[in-house]
């Protein structure tokens, strides 16, 4: 469902071209578990950027599910975003001065969906994360691994096709961080295509596809199956 | 996809209490800027609508004749004679009753004596006029009756004495019918004017008016201060105004030496003064509110660069550059808003105290400046916004989200 053909992604810092991604070219099918791995600068992150579409490719095709979503315009991309990619992030990124509910009612209310039908779904939501007496607190009232289950929450309400994470654990304790890479996979189980971005190789390892990547190319691309008899 | 307006409006709501000393600063400073306009028009409001009733109060349909020319008309013979400019006299006056168009008509002289009665005394205004002065200039007689519809040129010992000066002469004590010298005469008292007769510097309460002729020998002189004539209608008064000027300039030897003045007139132009005043002063007070307007765009710039991160959110969870910019010009539309009715109420509050403190000042904003303020507050609100607001469309995401 995704297909990236010779992504090549470049910034100007100074007079100096960097090539975050150089040559890439990858292809993903529905329901896979991937990570994404490498140190920091590797260009990972970018990566997910750019499958996110928050960012645009400098030369390259990205299709998704088929669709050449490169040549969108700023609000075609917006409604991609809305309705195909969940995003979960290292900072949560949750909005303070809104409670739990309404963060994770955001995705609809862009998507300019009624109040009835947001209410049911965020209920719904919020319950099969096990969040739903914490639905009326702040940000600031929830813990780490609370706030990013609501995260998760938020990213998942419209139904996403994809969901990237950008190390999801990294501002977690140990705990947490199990207790959320579970309801991730979880989420991956029952159909959702799931991309993490982590530098942390114990997590890394638990998914069934590792992409490695060193200095915006990539560098192995290996089932987890293969891994272990290599 | 389209955003719900009220979903706009709570996400705005939710944001300006999100921020509450930013809210409150600018609420203040827009606030201000509303009120200062509505203060500052009412009170060049109550001040033209003072003046304008205070003319009212002169008399209806009043013209007034007064001796000498106030226009310079250059070298006449007059000058080159060192002549001075002839007189009014009564004679003028009783050649102006000549004519249809002329409802009443009433000579004036005016000056200062010293009154007295036994051991009082004080010097008192004294108006030299004739019966129908009560009517033209609309006052009332509180006790007794007005000069007597007599003779012009009979000086009857008989006064109409202030409410003020009654109480200081008399006391408590029966005044109608008693004796008052004025100066070196003694006038009978036939009546006492009431209270509310007031206009342009003279307080009715305070003066005693008596017969004209009686007034001229008392100042020892036969001119006038001035003729009051009252036209039949407001058309009659050009008509009037003409016949004066013909019957005098004729009774002059042909040389045109009094001012006539039409009450219309003098009304007109200090309304035209008054109303440029107040739009002058409104002017001004608009300054402060595109001040706040500024102030707003400032303060919204912060505000997007303090929520560089949240607006990064919103772009990864599918909002397009054009939702961004509806959801910050809502922010500050609500803001202008609430300044701009916050500033109405804190200006009919002042409006409210300036009537409270002068009560004589019927300090009311007009109309038209309440309506200007609310759409200039909104209107600067919502311009100045639209700069923050395209920055923060413009944002990257992902930088906007590395942040921490």
């Amino acid at each position: 469902m995704i297909e990236l053909s010779h992504i090549h992604r470049n910034f100007q810092v100074g007079d100096q071209t960097v090539h975050a991604l150089d040559d890439v070219t990858l292809t993903i099918s529905a329901g896979e578990y991937l990570s994404i791995m490498g140190p920091s600068g590797s260009g990972k992150s970018t990566l997910l950027n750019l499958i996110g579409l928050l960012d645009r490719p400098t030369s390259g095709i990205y299709r998704l599910n088929g669709q050449d979503v490169t040549s969108l315009n700023d609000s075609e991309q917006a409604l991609v975003r809305n309705r195909e990619i969940g995003f979960v992030f290292q900072m949560f990124h949750l909005v303070p001065r809104l409670t739990a509910a309404g963060n994770v009612e955001l995705p609809l209310v862009l998507a300019g969906i009624s109040p009835e039908e947001r209410n049911q779904r965020v209920a719904r939501v919020l319950d099969n994360l096990r969040l739903t007496d914490r639905s009326h607190h702040m940000p600031e009232q929830l813990s780490g691994g609370q706030r990013q289950r609501v995260a998760i929450a938020r990213a998942i309400v419209t139904n996403p096709k994809v969901l990237l994470a950008d190390e999801p654990t990294g501002n977690l304790d140990h705990k947490s961080g199990q207790d959320v890479l579970r309801i991730l996979e979880e989420l991956n189980a029952r159909g959702i295509t799931l991309i993490m971005v982590t530098h942390d190789p114990e997590m890394g390892q638990r998914a069934r596809r590792q992409l490695h990547m060193m200095d915006g190319r990539m560098d192995s691309d290996q089932e987890a199956g293969q891994r272990g008899s290599a | 996809m389209a955003l719900h307006s009220r979903d706009v409006a709570r996400f705005a709501w939710d944001a300006l209490r999100g921020y509450p000393t930013r809210t409150i600063l600018m609420l203040t400073a827009m606030a201000i800027g509303v009120a200062a306009v509505v203060v500052l028009t009412s009170l060049g409001e109550g001040a033209r609508r003072y003046v304008t009733s205070e003319f009212s109060s002169l008399g209806t349909n009043l013209i007034i004749v007064i001796p000498g020319r106030s226009e310079t008309a250059g070298i006449n013979p007059g000058t080159m004679m060192g002549e001075t400019p002839r007189d009014l006299t009564l004679n003028d006056s009783l050649a102006l009753t000549h004519n249809y168009s002329v409802r009443r008509i009433s000579p004036l002289n005016i000056g200062s004596a010293s009154v007295s009665r036994q051991n009082r005394s004080r010097d008192v205004v004294i108006l030299g006029s004739s019966h129908d002065l009560l009517a033209i200039r609309h006052w009332e007689l509180a006790q007794g009756q007005f000069l007597p519809q007599t003779d012009l040129e009979r000086a009857a010992p008989v006064a109409v004495i202030g409410s003020k000066i009654r109480d200081e002469l008399f006391g408590a004590r029966r005044a109608l019918g008693e004796w008052i010298r004025i100066g070196d005469r003694r006038f009978r008292v036939i009546g006492i004017m009431g209270s509310e007769g007031r206009s342009i510097g003279v307080d009715v309460q305070e003066t005693i008016i008596i017969p004209v002729a009686s007034a001229q020998q008392l100042f020892n002189t036969s001119s006038l201060f001035r003729i009051l004539v009252e036209a039949r209608s407001r058309e009659a008064i050009e008509p009037v105004k003409q016949f004066i000027i013909d019957t005098l300039q004729q009774r002059h030897q042909g040389e045109m030496d009094v001012t006539v003045i039409t009450q219309d007139a003098v009304l007109a132009t200090f309304d035209r003064i008054l109303s440029a005043l107040t739009y002058a002063v409104g002017g001004i007070a608009a300054i402060s509110l595109a001040v706040a307007g500024i102030l707003i765009m400032n303060v919204m710039l912060v505000a997007v660069s303090q929520r560089t991160s949240e607006i990064g959110l919103l772009k990864a969870l599918g909002a397009s550059a054009r939702q961004i910019v509806i959801l910050i010009l809502a922010e500050a539309c609500l803001l202008s808003l609430l300044g701009a009715f916050a500033g109405l109420a804190l200006g009919q509050l002042g409006s409210l105290i300036i009537r409270y403190a002068f009560p004589v000042l019927p300090a009311y904003a007009p109309v038209w400046a309440v309506v200007t303020a609310l759409l200039v507050a909104l209107v600067t609100g919502l311009l100045f916004s639209l700069m923050p607001a395209r920055r923060a469309a413009g944002l990257d995401p992902v930088l906007a989200l590395s942040k921490r």
